[in-house]
This record gives structure tokens, sequence and C-alpha cells, in this order.
């Protein structure tokens, strides 16, 4: 069995939910906080993701980033740096294709505390960052760890986006979902049982052990 | 001298109401506010925390501007060492009663002598949750008088207290906002609470 399509999955899914997870706790803390025009519109292209045909983001994002036109062209020719069918042009999109996963949950636990934790710890003399750091964050610790737990399950089952933007490359592009269409469509049902095992095995490992860690604040993964 | 001229426009069930204050209080002394359910006391103790903002005014500690809508300055809370002892505590879930003191201050002395003051010495470990109401109470008032304030505002800050541990502690209170040269700020629904340690009183319509 050929190994590679599972370790380019888990590479390709930690990789996503590391810089999700960097970029998604200061954007759902500032998400959080209050109401304006420009959040709610950055709100619904963060959630778009979620209803979008994933084959629809991997078309425009084929568009945007091939190395023919436009953003793709200034980013092949300025910083010989090209996304599509490329590791790096997977990653982008399944940052993308997977941000409501990491956004959603963090911005709803942080909502969900009461304002006058923030507003104690200023009066206590401690400035935003670190409110948000010693009091806010391990105040969602169980949310925190549904949003990086779903982010990665839900990067290891993505299909459609990565398939517009990577292709089919071995070793490349080829990930494990695209390895199962792959054998199946070669009649090598073996292959494709292997894979799937893999993943359900994989998933199901996962869900279990967020029940497990969440027992005393979540009664589904999901919460 | 605390000068508060303040306007604020606030959301009530029965449309909007404008809260408008406008009072000078003397530095070092204990303030009782009352007013009815909805009146806006707890919006002006955070307006003079700097906690929200009023839509105009002008808020003054010792010839220093905290807050001038005209001028458009508002000192940030961290800046100007208020205490605040919150309604509903809002003690920090993930933190145990030591780590909320050592969390407002570092002086070790200090905070075991506030641990005694509020007979918390027994439960340094214990997390909110693990606290009765009285206790969570304490708690409250004990971290805001940690930062050792200029000013201490107190939002109902005996009501979970049994007769006799509210008498204890309102005394011991004055005495060491006394000592702290502190000027405080009540707010109090009941009204012999704390008749006897305050001097003056804020009457919100």
């Amino acid at each position: 069995m050929d190994w590679s399509p599972i370790w380019l999955t888990l590479k390709l899914a930690a990789t996503t939910t590391s810089i999700l997870l960097l970029i998604g706790l200061p954007l759902a803390w500032w998400l959080s906080r209050g109401k304006s025009v420009l959040k709610t519109i950055i709100d619904a292209f963060i959630t778009m993701p979620l209803v979008l045909p994933p084959s629809v983001l991997g078309f425009y994002l084929l568009l945007a980033l091939s190395p023919q036109h436009g953003l793709g062209y200034w980013l092949s020719h300025k910083f010989n740096i090209q996304f599509v069918f490329s590791f790096p042009g997977l990653v982008l999109a399944s940052v993308i294709y997977s941000m409501p996963f990491m956004i959603g949950p963090i911005k709803s636990a942080l909502q969900q505390l009461p304002l006058s934790l923030s507003h104690a710890s200023y009066t206590l003399g401690k400035s935003e960052t670190e409110t948000f750091r010693k009091v806010l964050l391990p105040n969602i610790r169980p949310s925190l760890l549904t949003a990086i737990v779903l982010t990665f399950a839900h990067t290891l089952g993505e299909f459609g986006v990565v398939l517009m933007i990577g292709g089919n490359i071995p070793g490349v592009t080829r990930v494990a979902s695209i390895a199962i269409y792959d054998a199946v469509e070669n009649m090598d049902y073996a292959a494709a049982n292997n894979y799937s095992l893999i993943l359900f095995a994989l998933t199901f490992i996962i869900v279990i052990a967020v029940f497990i860690f969440n027992k005393h604040s979540a009664k589904s993964p999901l919460e | 001298m605390i000068v508060i001229n303040i306007e604020k426009k606030m959301r009530t069930y029965a449309g909007h109401q404008v809260l408008k204050v406008d009072n000078w209080i003397e530095t070092g002394t204990i303030t009782k506010i009352t007013g009815p359910s909805g009146s806006g006391k707890t919006t002006l103790l955070k307006i003079i925390a700097g906690l929200v903002q009023p839509e105009k005014g002008k808020i003054s500690f010792n010839g220093q501007v905290w807050l001038d809508t005209v001028q458009k300055h508002n000192l940030k809370p961290q800046k100007r060492n208020v205490g605040f002892v919150f309604q509903n505590y809002a003690l920090f879930p993930n933190m145990t009663v030591l780590q909320h003191l050592q969390y407002a201050t570092a002086d070790a002395a200090w905070i075991e002598r506030l641990l005694h003051f509020g007979k918390l010495e027994t439960l340094t470990k214990h997390k909110p949750e693990f606290l009765s109401g009285g206790q969570q109470q304490r708690l409250a008032i004990l971290r805001a008088l940690a930062i050792k304030p200029q000013l201490l505002l107190m939002d109902e800050p005996f009501s979970a207290l049994d007769y006799d541990m509210r008498s204890e502690l309102i005394n011991d209170l004055g005495k060491l906002i006394k000592e702290l040269n502190a000027t405080c700020l009540i707010v109090s629904h009941n009204p012999n609470e704390v008749e006897h340690i305050a001097t003056n009183m804020i009457k919100i319509a």
C-alpha cells in the first residue's frame, strides 16, 4: 500500500490547523467584540465555505491563482510562488475552506463569556492582550479544542476544493480522499478500502478523544 | 475631589431614559449610591471606571481629567487605578482564590493580609465554582482591594453575606479604606447597610 496520500493528508491537516489557529484566535476575538458592517461582511465571507459547494471555491481559487493572469501571475513572476497544483496551494485552499470550523466555535465561546470578566481584568490594570491570554482563553478551552479538532478532521476529508486547486499529483497533491476516488475509478476496491478504513479510524479516534477531554463541559464535540 | 458631570442614554424596557449625574465627591470618603432598579447606578460606576462611555460629560479625579467628551479624552480603565466589585462578582472560573489575588498584585504580604481580612485563608486553592455565594462575594472584594485602589467602586457588594459576616466585613472594610486613603462609592439597596461608614449619599432618580 502507498502510504504517501495518508502522510500528505496528515501533513495538510496539521499545517492547515496550525495556520488557522494563529489566524483564528485574533480574528475570532475581534469578531466577538461588538458589531459593525465590516465585521458582518467578513463574518459572512468566513462562513460562506460552510454552504458553498467546494468546487465553486476551488474553481475561483484556480482562476485567481493561475500563473497566467492576475494575482497568480503576479505571485509567480514577482516571488516565484506557484499555488496551483502544489502543496502550498492545497494549504491555502484548506485554510479558506476550513476557516469557519476554527473561527465559529471560538467566536461563539468568546461571545458567551460575560463581558464583566474582561472588565474586571481591565480594572486590575491588565491590557487587552493579557486579558485575552490569561482570562478569556483559559475559559474557552473546550471550545478551542473543539475548533482545533473540527478543523483537523474537516481537512482530512476535503475533496472538491483540493482536487480543483491541486489536482492528483502523487506525493505532491494526492491526498487520501483523492486516492480513494482514484482507486475506485481504477476498480481497485482493496486500496480504496484501505484508505477509507484509515480515515474512518482516524476520525473516530479524534471524536472519541474530544468526548473524553470535554466530558465535563460538553455533551457533544460540536458544542 | 472627584467631579462627575455626565449624561448617558440608556435603553430600558419602557424605551430610552437619560442618566444625568452632576456631583462632586470629597476624596477619602465613603459615598452610598441609591436609587430605584434600572435608574443607572451600575452604569454610573462603569462610566467612572472607564468601562462605559457616556455621550456627554466630564470626570476628573483630584484634578486629573479622566473623561472629557468635548476634548475626546478618555483615560483607559487600566490607567485609573480603580477597584471594582461587580454585582455578578465577575470571578475568573479558571483561577483559584490565590491566583485571583496574584493576578492583581505581586505583593505577597498584602495578599496574605487580604486573605485574612476576607477569611479565605483556608480556601486559597479553591476555584470560584467550589465557593459559596458569600465566599465568592468576599473574593470579589479582596480582588478589587488587591490593587490598592485610589477609588473603590462596589456594586451591591454585601448582598450574599449573612448578617454577622456583613457587619464585621463592613466595619473592617471601613478601616481598610481609611488606611488606603481610598475613596469609595457603594451601590446599595439596603437602607441600613452602610449607613455607619458612609459619609455622603448620592440619590439617582
